[in-house]
């Protein structure tokens, strides 16, 4: 397996942000913490070939996300996240 | 869980000794490739190692004067916390005891760190006495980038996220410090045979 | 409809296989009834759990290849020799059996059939499958939207959906396919024959002041390609969408 067959789109955790977050995320926009670059979540790095999923910036390559899921339990590391912007269950105006 | 996938097993085989395999594991004969990141492709040229924290200086090596070290050749099994182990893998380096032999430190904690910017933290009576290396050849080949060459650590009775890839030195410390994983939800120690997997495990 | 699509809790559920369509050597359709299926949208996808009598469990995401209006739902897998869940669902699984699984998945790489603007579907081997559901979806609406679709494969016998994008590409209602074959090409072959590159995109794609929409799916490397020759022509990045072979994977 190639390196960069690895790396995967934030397309490939839409299932768990939802376990998480109950709605749809691959379209919240994220801002990275260390360079300010707004994102799609379905269009940032996600490596999930490990004990977690790590979610990076496609810009700067900061870890935007940490996602560990073990014995019923979710751990979400936002940090390198500054802002996550996503519509609520309700539609506006 | 009820529902069964039916004629499913996986790729996963038979296990010849269950008293090499810890609870939970399963064996696997290819060697998976975990990445939390780009994969960092250093040169030898390039690559140092160095011991710094609770040091009189740190102490930094080359690679050539890496190579200038005593080597070992160690066979292990080792198990990764994404539940597959894998059973006597050979590989070349130097032990941490001959890596510390002179240094003198009050620490009971080490941090390794390495290239691409990964951590993680390991007690300094499990690194020494023998249970730990820095290793530079698997299967009796130069480490792949892929498994964390030029040089990885292997602490084999520890799961295998605290045998840090691509390696580039250790970090001694007073107080216990998490790593990339620890801090986010798996265990501090990290023992296979005890399951310590996550947090309060 | 839309909204049960990407809203709500995620549950697993039980889908029968009605049927297997062998599309290359290598790649093969599902096609399943789930009782409860909510309804989708072209281009999400769904995750896949298979589990041993001892409870071991994998898990993998796999792209929809049926449009929202048909009645069963398809999902097209390429089998990985390596794999651990793909030679299972491509070999073991016959008619009758039960997958779990859970969806659909995905806001991010969709299409709908009311989107007016001109559309650029790229793809690379099995990352046609969402972007067969578009077409499919496209077909079923009767939407007329000008789309090109460039897809690149290995070889002719590589091609998933030959037939039907042949079809699809003569109907006459503003769609074109354009194939590239990478490795192998047969004897008089009229196509392209070589990986994807600027001058393809641009005899193939939409003058950029069309604002056309773009997807691309495929393996990594290609993704990232294409998606860089695009923004180079001056395509808006936020109107290419790309998705990595994550979800046709392992």
């Amino acid at each position: 397996m190639q390196q960069a067959d690895l790396k995967l789109d934030g397309n490939a955790i839409g299932g768990l942000l939802r376990e998480i977050f109950t709605m749809e995320m691959t379209n919240a926009q994220s801002t990275c913490a260390g360079c300010a670059t707004v994102n799609a979540v379905g269009r940032v790095d996600v490596y999930m070939n490990a004990p977690g999923a790590v979610v990076r910036c496609p810009a700067c390559g900061q870890v935007l996300m940490r996602i560990v899921q073990g014995r019923g339990r979710y751990w979400l590391d936002l940090t390198g996240t500054r802002c996550l912007e996503f519509r609520g269950g309700e539609d506006g105006p | 869980m009820s529902f069964i996938s039916r004629g499913f097993r996986g790729k996963r085989r038979d296990v010849p000794s269950s008293s090499r395999v810890p609870p939970g594991q399963h064996v696997v004969d290819d060697f998976p490739v975990l990445s939390a990141g780009p994969t960092p492709r250093i040169a030898t040229s390039e690559w140092s190692f160095v011991v710094e924290g609770e040091v009189d200086e740190p102490k930094r090596w080359t690679w050539a004067q890496f190579q200038q070290l005593p080597i070992e050749e160690f066979t292990v099994d080792i198990h990764c916390v994404t539940k597959w182990s894998k059973l006597d893998t050979k590989w070349r380096g130097v032990s941490v005891d001959k890596i510390l032999d002179g240094i003198e430190t009050s620490a009971d904690f080490a941090l390794a760190f390495s290239y691409g910017g990964y951590t993680t933290n390991v007690p300094v009576e499990d690194l020494t006495g023998g249970k730990a290396w820095v290793a530079f050849e698997y299967g009796g080949e130069p480490l792949h980038p892929e498994h964390g060459g030029p040089a990885r650590l292997v602490v084999p009775h520890l799961y295998f996220w605290k045998s840090a890839k691509w390696v580039r030195g250790l970090r001694l410390i007073k107080d216990d410090q998490p790593g990339f994983w620890e801090s986010n939800g798996y265990n501090m120690y990290g023992d296979p045979w005890r399951e310590q997997r996550y947090w309060g495990d | 409809m839309a909204r049960a699509a990407v809203l709500g809790r995620l549950t697993w559920q039980l889908g029968t296989v009605a049927g297997l369509i062998q599309e290359t050597p290598k790649v093969a359709s599902l096609v399943m009834d789930v009782p409860d299926w909510p309804g989708h949208l072209a281009g999400q996808h769904v995750d896949v759990r298979l589990t041993a009598e001892d409870g071991y469990q994998a898990q993998r995401s796999y792209s929809i290849a049926s449009a929202p209006e048909d009645r069963r739902l398809t999902i097209t897998v390429e089998r990985l020799d390596d794999g651990e869940v793909s030679p299972y669902l491509v070999g073991e699984v016959r008619a009758g059996d039960k997958i779990e699984l859970r969806g659909p998945i995905g806001g991010y790489f969709v299409w709908k059939a009311d989107d007016q603007r001109p559309l650029l579907l790229i793809a690379g081997g099995s990352g046609v499958v969402p972007l067969m559901a578009m077409l499919r979806h496209r077909a079923a609406a009767r939407a007329t939207t000008p789309t090109r679709l460039l897809y690149s494969s290995r070889s002719y016998e590589d091609v998933i959906y030959r037939e039907e994008l042949d079809r699809l590409g003569g109907a006459g209602d503003g769609l074109t396919v354009a194939h590239t074959l990478t490795r192998a090409q047969p004897q008089g072959w009229k196509g392209y024959a070589r990986r994807i590159d600027g001058a393809m995109l641009a005899e193939v794609g939409w003058p950029q002041d069309q604002m056309p929409l773009v997807f691309i799916c495929g393996p990594t490397a290609m993704v990232e390609s294409a998606a860089g020759l695009l923004v180079e022509m001056g395509y808006d990045p936020a109107s290419v969408k790309t998705e990595r072979f994550g979800a046709t994977g392992g």
